[in-house]
């Protein structure tokens, strides 16, 4: 930016510290309310932060598609919330006929590996068309004609698959063997819960892994910090971002998998508001980087699971769950406002 | 001539498999059967069987070019291996079809599908039907392909025209029934559905000749000097233009004026997008955040459901507007602080809190909650309410022509000439003395102001308000129509408008699959054509010129790395 050093303050800035202050006490003063209230005791603030912790990881397994993809193309794959919804969509037909002739029951790990694996196939053959069909072509197209592309693909994506397999909800079957809570003290936590916390941590172990470990991961993180020099050092550039879609298409369907245990019911609509608050722990945590990802994830999933009650219940706000979408939206403007970075980034420069 | 190599054959046969695919991708939606039913020429060809067999056509035409010249021979040769490949697929799909039910999974793959593909025919024959008709269309494409470049294009846009008119029977036989004795002269070319068959033939050979003779004649060469004549005809022309605009619901009757009225809320909200993303090329998304504001504001002041105020329309008008505008200055001054695609997504954020915060609980006792407002004013002129489509098609075309006005007046004026520099180069903009966080604000403020209008005058127009009506899928619309007509382009918006939201107006299958076309449509427009349909010259320039300055700059620094 043009500034000299005597930063000048302008009205603007003046404003959002502002607004920043006026956030901060309605947060800090709704917090003090509720918790001198007593409104809750431990056990349901224990409830609401194991149940911040799964959906955190759900997020976080797509915000890695979001940040992966950012890091190397720049541009926000805005489609990756619908490359989410197709793993599960499609997913849930196996699972029905899983059910159907009761092996999900007898086998309940193999079954949901199975699920898992065919999710994650389908997610990956999404992203790897859209990057295939709509971005290639466009590479080095000005920065809004991506964008645009990506929601116009967003939303073919989204009607082809209501075309395909109809507009109504489908509703995975429940697996007996996840049924029921365990208890420890005052910590009870449902198996679905404790089964998607270990399953997010785990593929972001082993993605976190190929991204810092393996001879492709370097690749990836090369091509990220610099196309033209990568590509001279002898990288497939190209290969490289075929790969970046695929790792970010198969996350994503993992992360369907996980959602719909969670809340198992699918349809076509099911990727947008995951996807977008995805996005938003994506930019909390720093968006490009792998481990900003699963902090933003978590930081946000909690944020969502707590704030409601925490600080919207104090101010006398009823029904404050309805909100929950507006928090993580409203942490979203603020973050971007703030601290454009981040938790966890670097300094992306604007126009790169 | 060259003979074609097994390479080009290799190609062919790829691009042949991937028609057939996208035919069986828009059989498996569920277009196919949708369509079926309206026929364009009667008992003959319907919209269904014309979805079919379009991209096997296309996918025809795309393989000769690629093939170049060639013997007529091998030509056909190519179509007729295109149209095989594209059965084949069509018909693995069928015989998979007929062993395992592919219902459960896919819902459209009903026997009804099954019937429109074989054509009718039962089916130990009915499996041929397929191959037979895909490489018959085939050998037409090819057929087509190598007339002369004239007869060519003339063929081409004439089955165009035959196809539009099929398509929009029911809405002319509408309109022409109207005429009185007039209609005789034209009702010979429809049927019960669709076009007669004689109409069609006599409507493609005029069309065809007409298309022909217009491409022989020669081009005129554009006058820079205009005589009074010219002038008069000139303005009698945009009289008589002006006449049927205001004439339109009268000649055309209800069901139209309310397609009109719901294109023209989209045409005011075009041309408020249209300067934001066109002129200064801030991708907003929430957009249908302000319409929303503009509407609840004009409810929570007029409605005698809610009962604070009991404005009328016109006292509560300017309130929604400023409030639209003060909307977009609050929101603006945060925001415009960051950049490009976080714009597009903070304010997508910012769409959707004002949805959330409508259907919420909490402010439920003002805004209705689930339930909207009831009962808001509706607008009077003097003792006159304009209550139905047609008056109501009059306060929207006002409307229209005022923020038409301030646009085009804006478009070339010293802050239209900002935004423009700002969508270049906001950098080159800021140091050439800009000040980049006015203008913007003033671009979101003057967006939001006719975002407010529209939002007032749906509010009035329905006499309620849901916040279910202000989804994220309105700034879309929005967001498409303006992509489509040409972004920045005044004119643009108008045929953009006219395109996206009154031709599913008025095609009721259409409705399902508007947003799969949405989509299609943004993502092939920003492929093959990202100026749009009436592209603004400048942003066209931009579009097209970078390219060549790019490769130059790259080349400069490819040198000077050499030179090291």
């Amino acid at each position: 930016m043009l500034r000299t050093f005597r930063q000048r303050i302008t009205p603007t800035d003046v404003i959002i510290w502002l607004i920043g202050l006026v956030i901060a006490v309605v947060v800090v003063y709704g917090s003090i309310v509720t918790l001198s209230k007593g409104r809750y005791d431990l056990e349901n603030w224990v409830d609401l932060t194991i149940s911040g912790l799964a959906i955190g990881g759900v997020y976080a397994l797509i915000a890695l598609g979001y940040t992966v993809v950012y890091g190397i193309l720049r541009m926000i794959n805005f489609a990756h919330s619908e490359v989410f919804m197709s793993g599960p969509f499609t997913a849930v037909f196996l699972a029905d006929a899983l059910n159907r002739s009761g092996f999900l029951n007898r086998q309940p790990v193999i079954s949901l590996i199975l699920i898992t694996a065919l999710s994650m196939f389908v997610s990956m053959c999404i992203a790897l068309l859209l990057e295939r069909v709509a971005y290639r072509p466009l590479r080095n197209a000005p920065r809004l004609v991506p964008l645009i592309t990506a929601i116009g693909a967003s939303f073919f994506l989204q009607y082809t698959f209501r075309g395909l397999y109809g507009s109504g909800i489908r509703a995975y079957p429940d697996i007996a063997a996840l049924a029921g809570d365990l208890n420890w003290g005052p910590i009870h936590i449902q198996r679905t819960q404790l089964v998607v916390i270990i399953g997010s941590l785990v593929m972001m172990l082993i993605l976190f892994g190929i991204v810092q470990l393996t001879k492709v991961g370097k690749a990836m993180r090369a091509v990220s910090e610099d196309k033209e020099v990568s590509a001279l050092m002898g990288i497939d550039v190209d290969r490289i971002i075929v790969i970046t879609f695929a790792l970010g298409g198969a996350s994503a369907g993992a992360a369907g998998i996980l959602y719909a245990l969670l809340f198992p019911v699918v349809n076509f609509f099911m990727g947008f508001f995951p996807g977008l608050k995805a996005f938003t722990a994506a930019v909390l945590g720093g968006i490009g980087s792998v481990p900003g990802a699963f902090v933003g994830a978590m930081v946000l999933g909690l944020l969502e699971s707590l704030g409601p009650d925490l600080f919207l219940g104090g101010l006398g706000i009823q029904s404050p769950h309805q909100l929950k979408d507006a928090i993580a939206f409203a942490i979203l403007v603020f973050i971007l406002i703030f601290r454009p970075t981040g938790i966890l980034g670097e300094k992306i420069s604007d126009k790169a | 001539m060259k003979n074609l190599t097994s390479q080009t054959w290799k190609q062919v046969i790829n691009l042949s498999l991937l028609g057939g695919l996208i035919t069986v991708l828009i059989a498996l939606i569920g277009m196919v059967e949708a369509f079926a039913p309206r026929f364009i020429i009667s008992g003959l060809i319907s919209m269904g069987q014309v979805f079919l067999l379009l991209p096997i056509f296309i996918f025809c035409f795309l393989n000769l070019r690629k093939i170049g010249t060639a013997r007529k021979l091998e030509q056909f040769m190519v179509g007729a291996v295109t149209g095989l490949i594209g059965g084949a697929v069509v018909l693995f799909v069928l015989v998979v079809g007929q062993l395992v039910n592919l219902r459960s999974v896919f819902i459209n793959a009903s026997p009804v599908l099954y019937q429109i593909i074989t054509f009718k025919v039962p089916f130990p024959t009915g499996y041929i039907v397929p191959l037979a008709v895909f490489l018959l269309i085939g050998l037409i494409a090819t057929g087509i392909y190598i007339l002369p470049t004239r007869w060519r294009s003339a063929v081409i846009q004439s089955l165009g025209v035959v196809l539009l008119l099929g398509l929009m029977r029911d809405l002319l036989v509408a309109v022409i029934t109207r005429w009185g004795p007039l209609t005789v002269l034209l009702k010979w070319m429809f049927a019960f559905s669709g076009m007669s068959l004689i109409g069609a033939i006599v409507v493609f050979i005029v069309m065809v000749g007409l298309a022909y003779w217009r491409s022989t004649r020669p081009i005129a060469q554009k006058k820079t000097t205009f005589t009074r004549r010219d002038k008069i005809i000139r303005y009698s022309g945009l009289g008589a233009i002006a006449l049927m605009i205001l004439l339109l619901p009268q000649i055309l009757g209800i069901f139209f004026s309310e397609v009109l009225d719901t294109v023209g809320i989209y045409i005011l909200m075009g041309l408020g997008l249209n300067i934001v993303v066109g002129f200064a090329g801030l991708l907003d998304l929430g957009y249908v955040a302000f319409y929303a504001i503009g509407a609840y504001v004009m409810g929570v002041l007029t409605s005698t459901g809610l009962g604070f105020f009991h404005l009328t329309f016109w006292e509560a008008l300017p309130f929604a507007l400023i409030g639209s505008v003060l909307a977009g200055v609050i929101l603006g001054l945060p925001v415009l602080k960051v950049r490009g695609d976080y714009l597009a997504i903070v304010t997508l954020g910012f769409g959707e809190i004002v949805r959330i915060l409508a259907l919420s609980d909490w402010l439920r006792p003002w805004l209705g909650g689930t339930q909207g407002i009831q009962s808001i004013a509706q607008p009077k002129i003097g003792p006159i309410t304009l209550d139905n489509q047609a008056d109501l098609y009059y306060l929207i075309l006002a409307g229209i022509l005022i923020a038409y006005f301030i646009a085009t007046r804006l478009k070339d004026s010293h802050l239209g000439r900002s935004w423009m520099a700002l969508r270049e180069d906001e950098d080159v903009a800021q140091a050439m003395g800009i000040n980049t966080m006015s203008t913007k604000l003033m671009a979101f403020a003057t967006g939001a102001f006719f975002s407010g209008l529209a939002g007032a005058i749906f509010a009035a127009k329905l006499t309620s308000a849901y916040p279910h009506s202000f989804n994220f899928l309105v700034s879309i619309n929005v967001l498409s129509l303006i992509i489509i007509g040409g972004m920045g382009s005044i004119p643009g918006v108008l045929v953009g408008s006219l395109v996206m939201v009154g031709v599913p107006e008025l095609l009721r299958e259409f409705a399902e699959f508007r947003l799969l076309a949405y989509g299609a449509v943004l993502v092939a427009m920003m492929l093959i054509r990202p100026e749009g349909i009436l592209p603004e010259a400048r942003r066209r320039l931009e579009l097209h010129e970078e390219e060549p300055i790019e490769e130059l700059a790259e080349n400069d620094t490819a040198q000077a790395e050499v030179g090291d």
